[in-house]
């Protein structure tokens, strides 16, 4: 495969370019217009970061409008998990989905985010969020438990847009 | 005046002088890390104080809690002597350069100068040519062999520059017939600075300037990718930031120099003709050759960030195959002015 720009020695350098300075007024030039361009940066604990529906945050547990999470802790996610970051028990119930998940952790510590339990979840029921904003003190505390995991379903309204569309 | 009288005054225009010259140095560091930041699209130090104007005693603060770590292969003594050289060297060299015309206050004639001697220029060279003994002793002390490359480097781009450096301060002299700073400054009234008069001496004393001063493009002795931290991989705490200082220091000193050799001192054309009072006159000098300074030091800070590092060879093609020769040119140059217009 040809190239098209040809790589550029000392020998191919014309007089001007060869004595420096008017290449070195050109890069100064460059530097000088930058420094007033306008900025990227995003002043991060006053702006955040809106993502859009296709952004992998922390995992979560559908909660639908009556209270009760989606999952039917058949335990795919836990079996899918590369990081082994998924636990789940199961139990039965009275609903018409007749298992539920009587303990559901995911340990933060140990997620890659690979969304990997999302893709292969049959209920729809585990999702990624946005939430980027994962701190922790201690290794008990970066154990999510229901309490954590459980968001209702029109707050993540944007990722199952998302999958639906893509998945 | 009596003795007690220029004891008094010397003393009060060294501690304006220090303290002005670290004040610059704090807000120097800051404005490095502003312009970095605006030249990459970045917005730079903005948490500490108004605009992060408080930036510079956070870092010091930081400096100074932390732990001084010597290793065990240093030589303890040296290793301590090396800072202490640089810093010495850097604020020092002050002393002679003129920040303006003389001040007139209450029948008190006082110039604007610390000490006016007759061999300011020579003493400068000699001070900032000491100053390669703080990185060089520096990285043969830290036993590292880092640090000690950094400083065989340092000494070799020293020795290179101050050649050119010194046959472009020699055009200089021609024309002013005087090792004087103040002598300097005055024989370039008007429209006559060195900058225009011998341009290309100009440039090969900044370009030497940059290398003395170890600032990118030429900072070789710490050039970060290949020897970690250079000459000062092995400090830390107050050892370190007193290379730091001494490092800003020296730019202040460089492009104050360079004002006073180059670019007409404290001189600003034709403000005689304007018939202003004496001491208005003064103050106005004195602010042209400290917006001299800074506008220096900002194309210091804008090189910098511009400008990628050279490779040793190269360093070495430009320091003796090119500075060297263009600053024999600029003698020639400026002997044949001297000859045909009798400057």
């Amino acid at each position: 495969m040809e190239t098209k720009t040809k790589r550029r020695r000392i020998k191919d350098l014309n007089f001007w370019e060869k004595i420096y300075i008017p290449e070195i007024v050109k890069g100064l030039s460059l530097t000088l217009r930058t420094m007033f361009k306008p900025k990227f940066t995003m002043e991060y604990p006053e702006v955040k970061f809106d993502p859009p529906g296709s952004y992998r945050g922390r995992p979560v547990l559908v909660q639908e409008e009556n209270g009760v999470e989606r999952c039917v802790a058949c335990g795919l996610c836990s079996r899918v998990c590369p990081a082994l970051a998924i636990e789940v028990q199961a139990a039965e119930t009275e609903l018409e989905k007749e298992r539920y998940p009587e303990k559901f952790e995911i340990n933060m510590l140990r997620c890659i985010f690979c969304g990997f339990c999302e893709e292969v979840c049959p209920e729809e029921a585990i999702v990624m969020s946005k939430d980027y904003e994962l701190a922790f003190t201690n290794r008990e505390e970066a154990i999510y438990g229901k309490d954590k995991l459980l968001i209702p379903v029109k707050d993540l309204q944007d990722r199952i847009d998302f999958l639906r569309q893509y998945k | 005046m009596s003795i007690l009288e220029i004891v008094i005054v010397a003393l009060i225009k060294i501690v304006i002088v220090v303290g002005a010259m670290l004040v610059t140095v704090a807000y120097l560091v800051y404005f490095e890390r502003k312009i970095s930041a605006w030249a990459q699209n970045r917005i730079g130090p903005n948490r500490v104080g108004w605009h992060g104007a408080l930036q510079p005693f956070a870092d010091l603060f930081k400096l100074v809690l932390k732990e001084d770590i010597v290793p065990d292969n240093a030589d303890r003594k040296i290793h301590a002597l090396a800072p202490i050289i640089a810093l010495l060297v850097a604020l020092s060299t002050y002393a002679v350069i003129p920040f303006g015309p003389d001040l007139q206050i209450g029948g008190y004639n006082i110039s604007l100068v610390v000490a006016d001697v007759n061999i300011g220029v020579l003493f400068i060279l000699a001070l900032t040519s000491l100053g390669v003994y703080a990185i060089t002793l520096a990285g043969w002390s830290s036993g590292s062999k880092y640090s000690l490359l950094g400083g065989i480097r340092s000494s070799a781009q020293m020795i290179s520059y101050e050649v050119s450096m010194g046959f472009s301060v020699a055009g200089v002299l021609l024309l002013s017939e005087s090792l004087r700073p103040v002598a300097i400054v005055e024989s370039q009234s008007g429209w006559m600075w060195n900058a225009i008069v011998q341009p290309i001496g100009f440039i090969t004393f900044l370009v030497s300037a940059f290398a003395e001063t170890n600032r990118l493009p030429f900072d070789l002795p710490e050039a970060e990718p290949e020897l970690v931290g250079g000459f000062h991989t092995e400090y830390s705490s107050m050892k370190f930031a007193g290379f730091f200082l001494a490092e800003y220091a020296n730019m202040i000193i460089a492009s104050a120099f360079i004002v006073t050799l180059y670019l007409g001192g404290w001189q600003i054309p034709y403000i005689d003709k304007l018939g202003l009072a004496p001491l208005l006159e003064t103050i106005l000098c004195l602010g042209a050759f400290l917006f001299k300074m800074a506008a220096l030091l900002f194309f210091f800070l804008w090189v910098r960030w511009s400008l990628p590092r050279f490779r040793y060879d190269q360093l070495m093609n430009l320091g003796w195959k090119v500075m060297f020769p263009l600053s024999l040119i600029n003698i020639v140059w400026v002997a044949l002015l001297i000859m045909i217009f009798g400057l």
